[in-house]
């Protein structure tokens, strides 16, 4: 009964604080509403015996993603934007499309059927800790992903580089 | 115990907003954090389902995302201050050059 009350917090606040997200005129207002639901989603991860992820949620999300999201409103002019119109002229076209595609999930959850279970349970995860197993499944069943992870963040530098470098008239 | 549908139908909520947010915002930034809004539904869905299936790869999977998600905030910002430094606007119905 208690996981059903807290979950039920968790969902009201996440839903209720991501449509303030997409509705709030001031960029910096949707910024730090989005720090406070990505501290809810950690709790979320907590309750389903994801403490690591938690962690790292907090850390990658709301650490780092988001200050890089502050640092680009600093070039906003935050006074036009506060008076300019939000949507854009066919914003029902975009709204119908979002609900169509609600639709179409609550008629796909209905005809959910389960896979086979794998052999790690929550017994397993309580006696070994949790960073403990995932680090033991991603550096051997998943080496292979997580070495091109490695590109991928290597890519991701190397472009954000490039893409912001003024180039020097010689 | 709390039931996986209601995990599906949480991040189903939360994928449908943020796909709400980046169709109808004009301002890119809020569009960018649209697509964050609607990575972390898919996490919330894989988290609950390796929870519930009792597989650690719903997790290992999270994390890749997490990590694919931060790579594509970088990038994504980059484009933003090049786009920025070119056309001085971040509103994407003000960019129509392309428009026949």
């Amino acid at each position: 009964m208690i996981e059903k009350l807290i979950f039920g917090y968790l969902a009201t606040a996440i839903i209720g604080l991501s449509i303030l997200v997409i509705t709030r005129r001031n960029p910096v207002h949707s910024v730090v509403l989005m720090l406070i639901l990505f501290f809810h989603i950690a709790v979320l991860y907590l309750t389903l015996n994801a403490e690591f992820l938690a962690a790292i949620q907090i850390i990658i999300y709301a650490g780092a993603v988001l200050v890089l999201f502050l640092f680009v409103i600093l070039l906003l002019n935050l006074k036009e934007e506060l008076v300019v119109e939000r949507f854009v002229g066919i914003w029902p076209l975009g709204l119908s499309a979002a609900i169509a595609f609600a639709i179409m999930m609550i008629l796909s959850t209905t005809s959910f059927v389960k896979g086979p279970e794998g052999n790690i349970g929550v017994d397993i995860i309580k006696s070994e800790t949790n960073t403990r197993v995932l680090g033991k499944v991603l550096f051997t069943d998943y080496l292979y992903p997580f070495e091109i992870l490695s590109v991928v963040l290597l890519v991701a530098i190397i472009g954000a580089i490039v893409l912001t470098k003024r180039r020097l008239k010689s | 115990m709390v039931p996986l549908n209601w995990y599906i139908w949480l991040s189903g909520a939360l994928f449908i907003i943020g796909m709400a947010g980046f169709l109808m915002r004009r301002n890119i930034i809020i569009m960018f954090i649209s697509i964050e809004l609607m990575l972390n539904a898919v996490n919330i869905s894989l988290v609950s389902f390796g929870n519930f299936l009792k597989d650690m790869a719903g997790q290992v999977l999270t994390l890749f995302v997490i990590a694919v998600a931060a790579a594509e905030a970088a990038i994504g910002l980059g484009i933003i201050i090049a786009l920025f430094r070119n056309k001085a606007t971040v509103h994407v119905d003000e960019m129509n050059e392309m428009k026949g």
